[in-house]
């Protein structure tokens, strides 16, 4: 198996609050990779020091052989990662075919004189965006939203557009923080079929979920975050009987 | 179309006919302010980045043209160099003042713009010594009227008997001008260019993440954004054969914000008639608002001056109020606005 992502030794502190302590995965390439804890654990912490938005104080993180260093967000995405937001974060007052345009951005390249001339080159490149929009609005199961102002969509939608949109920047690993919050049985039996066709077409995932069921039923390997620190990883069986999970999740008292 | 071109090609000829020459006048100011509006568009509408200093461009590009163009210091360079120059010296400007500005939003970055516009004003009111550079508060005059094909556009010309005057002369080279900016911001805003300004604007931590170099682009709004005003300085300076520090105040910037405002924000048809209204109305409210009240109570009771802007405040106050997204908003605005 080849290892996609290494992150050796993170670490991030914001004032008092150690949030990552020395957290050390390895993600192999077309896995569905799971990282689960507590409320405050340093989850979206690790996200967003793996994509850029925060400065890790230490360690290593490597994509592919390839180290990241310090990079900023958009050279993370131009490297091959692609992110959804816990708290859903889309261009409100976009279209939903437009928000995933402007996932095309990073591997596009018209500039202003291509865009005023517009240019041969340009026009076909500019349809070609819209295309690939199209087709991955169908893929997430919101074709027929592509006209759709983003804020105006449902729930569901909007998750699956953050998805669709992560997509389009042609990401080599994915990485959802709590897909299924808020959503209901159903959309969330919608987003389990997702992102299990997610990975039957090749695409690494690495997911942070609330839901028990929704982790162990999609998840390969799960890595379990407590207090900033790294307690367990393993396949999702195993995870679950630990009994320092357990602990993590229940409290000290019932240890 | 053909309908918007005949009436742009004759409005000069009736109005200049029906109303006199210093109402042409008027329209070759909307074209200017139009330009200056789509200017900040861009950066305001368009990324979202508030900016009160705006004026500070069309000041360079007004300054340029007065130092390349006048007796100042003896230099007649011709318009057409210029005016791209000016384009060129006020986009660098405007990258010179989004640099510094490039982690700052709203509130910020209004404070800091603001403080350029007045820095880049008080340069101009002081660089008469120990050299003298801008000739300070007195201002350049003297300035080349701009010529084109070698015809000065102050000279008014004879088609067959028929006089043609400097200011409609002057009107058919600014809405030329105009129409070519419209022409880029349309094509600018329907790209890959535009949709990234748009999506720092909504969320630039998203625009981010999908791979956006929110550095770059956003220094790119205010280049283009300058550069639209470095021009429309330049064709000022030309037309109004006098430059002075006092045309580019504060007041020009917020004068310039309220039509992109008024207008609707990030709609180019509306930015468009924001500048038209807000250059034409209180113009027409000057000279309408002493008759009108001397034939209603027999006398003069409110200075005119006066009077325009208690009304200019309070047709703010309700387009905001009642239209919070302009007056011609895009039609997803409109309907968010609706809701
Ligand atoms: N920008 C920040 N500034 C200060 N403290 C932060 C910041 N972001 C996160 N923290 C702190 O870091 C710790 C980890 O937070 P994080 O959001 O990573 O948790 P999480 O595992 O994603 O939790 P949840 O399941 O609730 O989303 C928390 O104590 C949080 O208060
Ligand atoms: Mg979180």
């Amino acid at each position: 198996m080849t290892v996609l992502l290494e992150a050796v030794g993170v670490g991030k502190r914001f004032g008092g609050v150690q949030a990552l302590k020395d957290v050390s995965l390895t993600i192999h390439a077309g896995e569905i990779y799971g990282l689960i804890g507590p409320n405050g654990a340093g989850k979206t912490t690790f996200f967003n020091v793996l994509t850029g938005l925060y400065v890790r104080d230490a360690g290593e993180l490597r994509l592919a052989g390839r180290p990241l260093n310090l990079a900023s967000p958009h050279e993370v995405a131009k490297a091959g990662i692609a992110r959804t937001f816990q708290n859903i974060r889309l261009f409100g007052n976009m279209t939903a075919c437009e928000n995933v345009m402007v996932g095309r951005h990073v591997r596009t390249q018209a500039g202003v004189v291509g865009a005023v001339l517009r240019t041969a080159a340009t026009r076909a490149e500019e349809a070609a965006i819209r295309r690939a929009a199209e087709e991955l609005l169908h893929y997430v199961g919101i074709g027929h939203c592509a006209g759709t102002i983003a804020r105006h969509l449902s729930y569901g939608d909007q998750r699956r557009l953050e998805i669709a949109r992560a997509l389009a920047t042609e990401p080599k690993l994915l990485a959802l923080d709590e897909p299924a919050a808020g959503m209901n049985a159903t959309e969330t039996a919608a987003l389990r079929s997702l992102i299990d066709g997610l990975r039957a077409d090749g695409l690494t995932v690495l997911l942070i979920e609330h839901d028990v069921k929704l982790v162990m039923g999609l998840c390969d390997r799960v890595a379990v975050l407590d207090d900033g620190e790294k307690i367990a990883e393993d396949v999702p069986a195993a995870v679950q009987a630990n009994p320092k999970v357990i602990e993590a999740y229940l409290g000290a008292s019932h240890a | 179309m053909a309908l918007i071109g005949c009436a742009l090609v004759i409005a000069p000829l009736a109005v200049g006919a029906g109303l006199g020459n210093a109402w042409v006048r008027v329209l070759d100011f909307a074209a200017l302010y139009i330009m200056l509006a789509l200017g900040l568009n861009i950066v305001v509408g368009f990324a979202g980045l508030l900016d009160l200093g705006y004026i500070a461009f069309y000041a360079v590009g007004a300054y340029l043209y007065a130092l390349l163009a006048s007796p100042h210091f003896g230099l007649h360079w011709p318009a057409w160099a210029i005016l791209p120059l000016g384009a060129a010296v006020a986009g660098l400007f405007g990258v010179l003042l989004g640099a510094p500005t490039l982690r700052l939003r709203g509130d910020y970055l209004a404070i800091v713009t603001l403080g350029f516009g007045e820095i880049i004003r008080i340069f101009l009111n002081n660089l008469n010594a120990p050299i003298n550079i801008t000739n300070g508060p007195k201002g350049i005059a003297g300035i080349d009227a701009i010529a084109v094909f070698g015809h000065r556009l102050s000279k008014p010309i004879d088609i067959g008997g028929f006089t043609v005057s400097g200011a409609t002369l002057y009107y058919y080279l600014f809405v030329a001008l105009a129409l070519a900016i419209v022409f880029v911001c349309v094509r600018l805003q329907d790209s890959r260019i535009g949709r990234a300004w748009v999506a720092i604007r909504e969320d630039e931590v998203a625009a981010k993440a999908c791979g956006i170099d929110t550095r770059n682009v956003k220094l790119l709004a205010f280049a283009m954004g300058a550069s639209f005003g470095g021009v429309a300085g330049g064709l000022f300076a030309g037309f109004q054969e006098f430059v002075s520090p006092e045309s580019f105040g504060l007041m020009e910037s917020i004068m310039v914000l309220c039509m992109v405002v008024l207008g609707g924000m990030g709609h180019i048809p509306g930015v468009i008639l924001g500048g038209l209204m807000l250059t034409v109305l209180p113009e027409a409210f000057r000279h309408g608002a002493g008759p009108v009240q001397q034939a209603l109570f027999g006398k003069v009771l409110l200075d005119p001056e006066a009077l325009r802007m208690l009304l200019f405040g309070l047709a703010l106050i309700a387009v905001m109020l009642y239209r919070p997204a302009g007056l011609w908003p895009e039609s997803r605005h409109r309907r968010e606005m609706a809701e």
